[in-house]
């Protein structure tokens, strides 16, 4: 029988990797996300895994790039400047095709910037800050038992799909602490792992590389990879839909932004304006389908972001210019709270005459 | 009628697109011959570089995991950490495990990673055209060091194998030389040692072997010998530098 535990964010994606059976974890100290390596550094010990801190982030990137090889569940965490040093190696991870989760806690940049929770890294994710035409699966949670289940769930997309998986925090939620389910390991059939790297003992030696200097070759592998990122897109989209039915105006904000717009939507509901929040899950593939349905009922969407403004890009692509989309954001580490949303929201209501 | 020189099992029937006269082939047989000789293929990875071995796995029949340049050392130990059973050696040339790869080479020694590096050093960066290495001699011609190099400018060549053998986690470390037939029988016991020392799960096994680059050195192959022997053999002595297995204490 599950039961509740009362458990910090950071610590809910160490257990929940060690309870979906990875076994590896490389990682290398950045504060907001310290937790995550000191958990795994204790739970590894416990369980006969690997925990080793590598000298870098790169370092630490290619330590999972090696493990993931072995056909090993593995995985690192990161902050922000952290995770534009391990671009190099998810280039490698997306271009050889290996499983890998990487946890972004993003905080407040560019350059040092901050410790304080951001949404900064929005493009660098879903965009793909490494070099190459490839796309990788981005995964935003906006609770503590989210950061446990998709947690979870991203072990298994990384290895139904053979591809390195992003879960994008931020500071906010790597640090608060709720009572969570510590559910057991979804049974999802999984492909053999056929790849793999142990030594050709009784088979044909294999190789794991990107190296394709024929043109017409690579030009095939970038085909065979969008084919795969055409099958993701097509089956892994998720998101959260809150009183969007009636709603005249739809709130679009992911992660910590999401929780916020939710309390600034019950507010301005008891003052019986219809608003309602649209929450993608996914980052990449973005959910197209949500934003498109309510298209079709809502006069006017707001893109909440704790940045200057990049998953509001994502929503006018989607949008087509259907439907106007405004925009509210707070960079640098600030985390409004719901009564500001509340009065942003009463402002285009006003002003759009909704 | 008994042969006297066979092509290792574990070496492809490939031709090498190596130079004439390239260090890169040689050490690749000779690695290959230990493969079958120690019985390793079943069981044994390896990481090769970006660099003039890029295509290594043209070559060697075993299982190989590609690179990014100067990351071999990492990927190694994620391997080795994952699979402690398994042998992983890094095959890297200088521009790879001296400059680029510095930081996770000099790390993964002094962790004492079970894992052996063998470190061609040709004192230039072979595939990009021979510009300048960390290994670069004072006073060498390359691309990018068109007058020599100098040290007020380019700094000293770096004897990455030195400071390695300072760190405790390196249980193997020696040097050795392509430069004739005996120094190349040499380098095979090295290299034998460095993964015997591996399996034994004494430390970090490095092999550095001066290796001829006659195309970016222009010279002859035969003319590279004697460059290895006169002139890199001086800069960079060859000899073991740390071997635990036979300190005292
Ligand atoms: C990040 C990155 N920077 C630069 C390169 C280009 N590059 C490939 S190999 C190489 C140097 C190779 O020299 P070395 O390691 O000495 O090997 P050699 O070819 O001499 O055997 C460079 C600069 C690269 N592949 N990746
Ligand atoms: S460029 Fe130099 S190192 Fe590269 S294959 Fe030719 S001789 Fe060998
Ligand atoms: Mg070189």
């Amino acid at each position: 029988m599950d039961k509740k535990v009362l458990m910090k964010g950071t610590d809910a994606i160490g257990e929940a990797a060690i309870r979906a059976g990875c076994t590896c974890y490389f990682g290398y100290p950045i504060t907001p996300q310290n937790e995550i390596p000191e958990y795994m550094s204790r739970r590894m010990e416990q369980v006969g895994g690997v925990f080793l801190q590598g000298e870098s982030e790169i370092a630490s990137i290619n330590m999972v790039l090696g493990a993931a090889a072995t056909g090993m569940r593995a995985m690192t965490s990161s902050s922000s400047p952290g995770i534009s040093l391990k671009q190099e190696g998810l280039s490698f991870l997306a271009a050889l095709e290996l499983p890998a989760v990487i946890v972004n806690i993003n905080r407040g940049g560019p350059g040092l910037g901050n410790i304080a929770p951001s949404q900064g890294d929005y493009y660098q994710a879903t965009r793909g800050g490494g070099h190459g035409d490839y796309r990788m699966p981005v995964i935003a949670p906006a609770s503590v038992q989210e950061l446990y289940d998709l947690t979870m769930h991203s072990f298994d997309i990384a290895d139904l799909y053979r591809t390195p998986v992003m879960i994008l925090g931020d500071g906010m939620m790597g640090q608060i602490m709720e009572p969570i389910y510590l559910h057991d390991r979804p049974e999802v059939e999984l492909p053999p792992k056929d790849y793999i790297l142990d030594g050709a003992e009784g088979r044909p030696s294999r190789i794991v590389k990107s190296l394709i200097l024929d043109p017409a070759e690579m030009e095939e592998h970038n085909w065979k990879l969008k084919r795969k990122y055409d099958l993701l897109t097509s089956r892994i989209p998720q998101w959260e839909e809150y009183l969007t039915d009636d709603a005249k105006l739809t709130i679009i904000a992911y992660g910590t932004a999401a929780r916020i717009a939710k309390g600034a939507v019950n507010r301005v509901r008891s003052e019986g304006l219809k608003v309602g929040l649209i929450r993608p899950i996914t980052l990449w593939p973005f959910p197209d389908e949500a934003i498109r349905n309510a298209a079709k009922k809502t006069k006017l969407f707001l893109a909440f972001e704790m940045s200057t403004g990049q998953m509001v890009d994502d929503v006018r692509l989607a949008l087509e210019g259907s439907v106007p989309c405004e925009f509210y954001g707070r960079p640098g580490g600030i985390v409004p709270a719901p009564q500001e949303i509340a009065r942003i929201i009463e402002r285009f209501w006003l002003q759009r005459e909704l | 009628m008994k042969p006297v020189y066979v092509r290792p099992k574990s070496l492809k029937p490939t031709p090498f697109h190596y130079c004439p006269g390239c260090g890169h082939s040689i050490v690749h047989r000779l690695v290959c011959e230990l493969i079958d000789e120690m019985d390793m293929r079943g069981k044994i990875i390896c990481v090769p570089p970006a660099g003039c071995a890029v295509l290594a796995y043209n070559y060697f029949d075993i299982d190989v995991c590609e690179s990014a340049h100067g990351r071999g050392c990492a990927i190694a130990t994620g391997f080795k950490r994952a699979r402690p059973d398994k042998i992983i050696f890094t095959y890297q040339g200088d521009g790879d495990m001296a400059a680029i790869g510095t930081a996770e080479t000099l790390h993964a020694a002094n962790r004492g990673e079970r894992i052996t590096s063998i470190f061609i050093n040709n004192a230039v960066y072979g595939m990009t055209g021979g510009q300048m290495a960390p290994t670069t001699m004072l006073g060498q011609k390359t691309s990018t060091s068109p007058y020599g190099r100098r040290s007020e400018i380019e700094g000293y060549p770096l004897k990455i194998t030195d400071l390695i053998a300072t760190l405790p986690g390196a249980a193997y470390v020696t040097r050795t030389s392509l430069a004739n037939p005996a120094k190349i029988r040499e380098t095979k016991k090295s290299i034998k040692k460095a993964f015997e020392v591996q399996i034994a799960g004494l430390g970090y096994s490095l092999v550095e072997v001066l290796s001829p680059c006659p195309t970016n050195w222009k010279v002859t192959p035969k003319e590279s010998f004697a460059y290895l022997e006169n002139i890199m053999e001086k800069e960079y002595p060859i000899g073991v530098m740390k071997d635990i297995t036979t300190q005292k204490g």
